[in-house]
């Protein structure tokens, strides 16, 4: 693949700072991130992959090292750089139908009022929302608030996605149902997606490539090209070469995850 | 509130409990709950009327408060009294809340500024206007403009404060969602931080409209010669306990009035707020 086409992170260091303290959450990272690849971050809570996403997205500027977008700088956030959270984040103040014109009715991706019904059709079908689409959000269960959000962000036609623990609030049932959701909308219209999660059932069975990563200071462990094709159904999930690498990813996001708990604790005796 | 009990039961999500007796017909039970806690009152007002424990004289019975009432506005003009009271109070809400908004916005949204104004603004806000009556007479005289300026001050660091504490109380995660869908610093003020800020204002406004009445008995101690404070007070030095009470029934109702009137508009306004245990 052409090396200008892509989003490189080049040794980012970050830190967090208060009166107190200074916490280091980023250190030395490097990742290149393909267009069309969908790639999840896993690794303890805690550590900085939120702040990746926030990087990317343009809402922090890292202390140390580069980012790059296509061989050139990131810039402000735009709609060319879509983020999903863990909170939702839907409008309570707008219909369901309204919410995913937002961003269609924004000056930055103007749409004309067929093209902006047609997609909001679109997405209230897919995402399964028709019958809400003149409700607010307020009658809206967790799964469909996320289905909403999912619906905007794509709505926009970004060229990224980022994605912050966004199944993490919700059970297990839902969970796994919004992972065939978001795998549908990648094989309609795929984008190149930035994942981050805590699970790395979830991380293998969406992803292209999986990045394993340390304790505070992140950096990178492991990366895994995930060898299974698409389109994945639950069957994938039961097949011994899956679970074999569910099975050693998670040996080491868990000896991860007790380096971080040492470091707290440790933090906080201090 | 019997018309949120209404929109509840229309909530899909949130499908009605099971009754369990059988109720009155929908609008003949609204009746009765509006008219009941009215009538218990009133029970409770002749109970200690006739009990015995008070001195006659001093309680007057709700009949005779009545008939005071139709008497003051036939013949006093009760009604011009209440006219002058009321726009009394919409002057001083009205200047104070419309600087109220912009404030309390400000100072919620740059969290430093609001750091730094807090301890000023409930400094002010803890004042009863009531003490700064001296200061406003050596300021402005006794003329109408006194008046306002005591319901202003009130109605002003009434409204302050519930905005500023709402707006300050905003996730910002609305706004971050905005930028990430391509929205400009003006979009992002007019179509996320504009509706995100219209239940603060609306809520600010009913609290200052009580704050408002409950200081406006004070504002027309500021030598009034009509109002219904004004009344109250005239009754006071007479020692007519009838008018006194209907003065302060009067002061009452109308309020209770514009408080149902600003709920009417915030059930339209803000539908789409989740409704959380109210």
């Amino acid at each position: 693949m052409n090396s200008q086409h892509r989003l490189v992170f080049d040794g980012v260091g970050h830190a967090y700072r208060d009166v107190a303290r200074e916490v280091r959450v980023l250190e030395d990272f490097s990742l290149s991130v393909a267009d069309g690849e969908f790639v999840s971050i896993i690794g303890p809570s805690g550590c900085g992959k939120t702040t990746l996403l926030n990087i990317v997205a343009g809402f922090v500027a890292p202390d140390t090292g580069t980012v790059t977008l296509d061989g050139g700088p990131l810039g402000p956030p735009g709609p060319d750089r879509g983020m999903v959270f863990q909170e939702y984040g839907v409008f309570p103040w707008l219909t369901v139908r309204d919410n995913i014109a937002f961003g269609l009715r924004l000056r930055a991706n103007r749409r004309s009022p067929a093209e902006i019904k047609a997609t909001c059709d679109h997405y209230l079908q897919v995402m399964r929302l028709e019958e809400f689409a003149d409700a607010y959000p307020r009658v809206l269960s967790g799964g469909m608030r996320q289905r909403l959000a999912l619906a905007r962000a794509y709505a926009v036609r970004p060229r990224f996605l980022l994605m912050d623990e966004p199944f993490g609030a919700l059970d297990a049932q839902t969970r796994t149902a919004m992972q065939d959701a978001l795998l549908e909308l990648q094989a309609e219209d795929a984008k190149t997606v930035l994942f981050v999660t805590h699970s790395v059932e979830e991380a293998l069975y969406l992803s292209t490539r999986v990045v394993a990563v340390s304790a505070r200071p992140t950096r990178v462990r492991r990366t895994v090209d995930v060898p299974f094709p698409y389109p994945r159904t639950g069957a994938l999930r039961r097949t011994p070469e899956f679970q074999a690498l569910v099975a050693e990813l998670s040996d080491l996001v868990m000896a991860e995850y007790a380096a971080q708990q040492r470091q707290l604790t440790s933090g906080t005796a201090r | 509130m019997t018309p949120d009990l209404a929109a509840m039961s229309d909530d899909p999500a949130r499908p009605s409990a099971p009754r369990r007796r059988p109720a009155l017909p929908a609008p003949l039970g609204r009746a009765c709950a509006a008219v009941a806690p009215w009538l218990a009152l009133l029970a409770l007002w002749y109970a200690v009327r006739y009990s015995g424990l008070v001195k006659a004289s001093l309680v007057p019975t709700p009949s005779d408060v009545l008939g005071t009432l139709w008497h003051l506005i036939a013949a006093k003009g009760l009604l011009f009294d209440a006219w002058e009271s009321t726009m009394r109070v919409l002057a001083g809400l009205a200047s104070g809340i419309v600087l109220a908004i912009p404030v309390g916005f400000v100072l919620g949204w740059y969290r430093g500024l609001g750091r730094f104004l807090d301890p000023l603004v409930n400094f002010f806000r803890a004042l009863p206007p009531i003490a700064l009556i001296p200061l406003v007479i050596v300021y402005f005289g006794i003329g109408e403009v006194a008046k306002v300026a005591i319901l202003f001050y009130a109605a002003f660091f009434a409204g302050v404060i519930v905005m500023y504490e709402g707006i300050r109380q905003t996730s910002p995660l609305y706004v971050r969602v905005a930028r990430t869908l391509g929205a400009t610093d003006a979009e992002i003020f007019l179509r996320v931080i504009v509706p995100l800020a219209l239940p603060h204002v609306l809520t600010a406004l009913r609290v200052a409209l009580g704050v408002t009445w409950a200081t406006l008995v004070a504002a027309e101690l500021v030598a009034a010669q009509r109002g219904l404070g004004a009344v109250i007070q005239n009754a006071s030095n007479y020692f007519q306990i009838s008018t006194i009470y209907a003065g302060i029934i009067c002061i009452g109702a109308i309020a209770l009035l514009m408080d149902v009137a600003v709920r009417a508009a915030s059930a339209r306004l803000v539908s789409w707020q989740e409704r959380v245990a109210r």
